[in-house]
């Protein structure tokens, strides 16, 4: 189904800008691929590996800080009368420095937070991103607090031949995110089919298995948690590049609860998955902003979520395999039976 | 000293509610493996539900928390009822995502029905505080510890000198050897699960007049409980008790003398803590990790 979905989408959703005219809908999309972004590197740790992280937003709130700071400099006092200035650097410094810091969040909070499973180890990472977020309010001195980082530079892109651009409509950012959500995906598919993807499966499916085949658990969840943290980040990046604002709401619990919506209603563990969900609960607000309030889209979002769950709880991709598989078996079977896909589970 | 007398006496006071808190997260995951995010939805409830019936109805005050508690026990069992009696057997992952959209609906319907706006919760105490020698207490706050006493005593003594309590305590051992038994265990999980529920509701009865209401008071509420469980060990009530007033201890110690703004960052600093040097919590068997 993967195989089918992705390169549909990518062809139309490259052609769309073409006839989509409309600031509005242009400016939704951007946010959706950037969600999107969030909802796969996600789907690499709660659909691969079977890890429910519900402090994703902190790697996602951390990028954004990291790029939009070093784009825009700062100075801190430190301990002992330092004081750290930062002149204000390229955006595209900021996306690397953000790709990389918050790998190594990614990677600090893997070794913390892998020693314990199941309720302990969502519970640590909630309060991961909470804490995080009470530092981004607190430490006026770097973060501005609640008065947010303001003025971010857009990105900049230095292009072959044309020098460095800086995207500044939206139809560029909107290629930008494009073309950053196909890296992605890209990476979290040439991931899986791998060795080390058949290892976090193993994991997921039979931990005691996979340890008793000399699979090193903390290691490769860790390495897990530390991939899908970095691409968290980068989705951070280009959202404060993109927005040029951002405050301590960035940590917020509820964008959280977007992306898990958006993993758990597309499909857990399917590469298509969370496209499918990023796309349907990226553009519901769209939809709905002109039926309902904000309160009453969000009771809508609690329900979906709860409806999913209870009618097909492996998410819709899996629910049209299976759809799919059961039609080909109605006709005359000429193809071979129900190939199965990757990483659908059990 | 007098000052650290004073956040002492603080501290005691808040702990009280705390421990409400936690043991009623602890009660349902101890006996039922749910982990309930509408915990802290269920906090703003009871102080909603405070709020419509002491101002909205008029309900002398003493009487509309006994209102707002029933309430949140039914409401409780209705959750019970229709979101996990169905997911019985499902995995822990599913039915905690089932109650972070149960957790949503409620919190977001609180905003669209009472709006963003804060509301008060007049009480009839009188307004000078108590004075005893340094330490000052307001009258609110002393009712709020002895009530939530009182609350956590009844608990205890449901647990343990109660056929239901022993139906529950029987359930938590082995579900299976209970059902065997004659317990109804069906019946224990929905009873175990307004019980929780009621306690959460009645922590936002009894702070809803101290502080202000508001639909997003939950939020907070809801993590101080799990880092107060995860302290106690999942599952351990007297874990859960006495982590509620460390927790306050530290929030009151970590407030008056490190920095204001960092108070509610305790709760998190202790679950990170706790983990990484003992990740079963102070008070539980190890058995009890999920």
């Amino acid at each position: 189904m993967s195989r089918v979905i992705a390169p549909l989408l990518l062809v139309v959703l490259a052609l769309l800008p073409l006839w989509l005219k409309d600031p509005y809908l242009l400016n939704a999309l951007i946010i959706t691929g950037i969600f999107t972004l969030c909802a796969m590197s996600l789907n690499l740790l709660l659909g691969f590996t079977g890890q429910l992280s519900l402090g994703h937003v902190a790697f996602f709130g951390i990028g954004a800080y990291v790029s939009a700071l070093t784009a825009l400099g700062f100075d801190v006092e430190l301990p002992f009368g330092l004081v750290l200035v930062v002149e204000p650097g390229s955006p595209l410094l900021g996306f690397v420095l953000a790709v990389l810091v918050t790998a190594l969040c990614g990677y600090l909070i893997g070794r913390l937070a892998f020693r314990v499973r199941g309720a302990y180890f969502v519970i640590v990472t909630i309060s991961f991103a909470e804490v995080v977020r009470l530092v981004a309010l607190n430490w006026v001195d770097l973060t501005q607090g609640p008065l947010a980082l303001t003025s971010i530079p857009n990105m900049v892109l230095p292009l072959p031949g044309l020098g460095e651009t800086v995207l500044r409509t939206k139809m560029q950012n909107y290629y930008l995110v494009l073309g950053m959500a196909v890296v992605g995906y890209l990476v979290v598919a040439q991931l899986v089919t791998s060795r080390f993807g058949r290892a976090m499966r193993g994991l997921q499916q039979n931990e005691s298995l996979a340890l008793s085949l000399g699979i090193n658990a903390t290691r490769t969840l860790t390495v897990a948690a530390t991939l899908s943290a970095a691409m968290a980040g980068a989705a951070g990046s280009l959202y404060a590049h993109y927005l040029r604002i951002i405050d301590p709401d960035v940590f917020l619990f509820s964008y959280t609860v977007t992306m898990v919506i958006m993993v758990v209603a597309g499909g857990k563990g399917t590469l298509a998955g969370p496209l499918v969900g990023g796309l349907i609960f990226g553009l519901l607000p769209v939809a709905l902003r002109p039926v309902m309030a904000p309160e009453a889209q969000w009771i809508v979002y609690g329900g979906v979520l709860i409806a999913i769950l209870f009618l097909m709880p492996q998410g819709i991709v899996p629910a049209l395999d299976a759809l799919t598989r059961r039609l080909r078996r109605a006709r005359p079977a000429k193809s071979a039976p129900g190939a199965v896909e990757a990483g659908a589970n059990p | 000293m007098d000052q650290l007398l004073q956040h002492c006496v603080n501290a005691l006071v808040l702990g009280g509610t705390y421990a409400l808190l936690g043991i009623g997260l602890t009660l349902i995951f101890g006996i039922m493996n749910v982990v309930n995010f509408t915990h802290g939805a269920l906090y703003t409830f009871g102080a909603y539900a405070m709020y419509l019936a002491a101002v909205g109805l008029g309900i002398n005050f003493y009487l509309a928390l006994p209102v707002a508690v029933v309430a949140g026990l039914v409401l409780g069992a209705a959750i019970e009822f229709t979101l996990l009696r169905p997911l019985r057997r499902s995995d822990i992952d599913t039915t905690m995502l089932v109650m972070i959209g149960a957790g949503i609906i409620l919190q977001s319907g609180a905003l669209w029905i009472f709006g963003g706006v804060a509301k008060a919760i007049p009480n009839p105490m009188p307004d000078q505080p108590l004075n005893i020698g340094p330490v000052s207490v307001a009258w609110v706050r002393l009712f709020v510890f002895a009530a939530a006493l009182v609350l956590i005593g009844v608990t205890y003594l449901t647990i343990n000198r109660t056929r239901l309590g022993r139906a529950m305590r029987a359930t938590f051992q082995d579900h299976d050897t209970a059902a065997l038994m004659g317990v109804n265990v069906s019946l224990i999980y929905t009873a175990t699960f307004a019980i929780g529920s009621a306690l959460a509701a009645a922590a936002g009865a009894l702070l809803g007049p101290v502080y202000v209401v508001f639909p997003q008071m939950g939020d907070l509420a809801a993590v101080k409980a799990f880092a107060i469980v995860i302290l106690g060990g999942l599952g351990s009530i007297p874990g859960a008790t006495i982590g509620g007033f460390i927790l306050a201890f530290a929030e009151e110690i970590g407030a008056g003398y490190i920095s204001s703004g960092y108070r509610d960052a305790m709760g998190f600093i202790i679950i990170i803590a706790v983990l990484l040097a003992k990740p079963t919590g102070l008070f539980a068997r190890a058995e009890r990790i999920g």
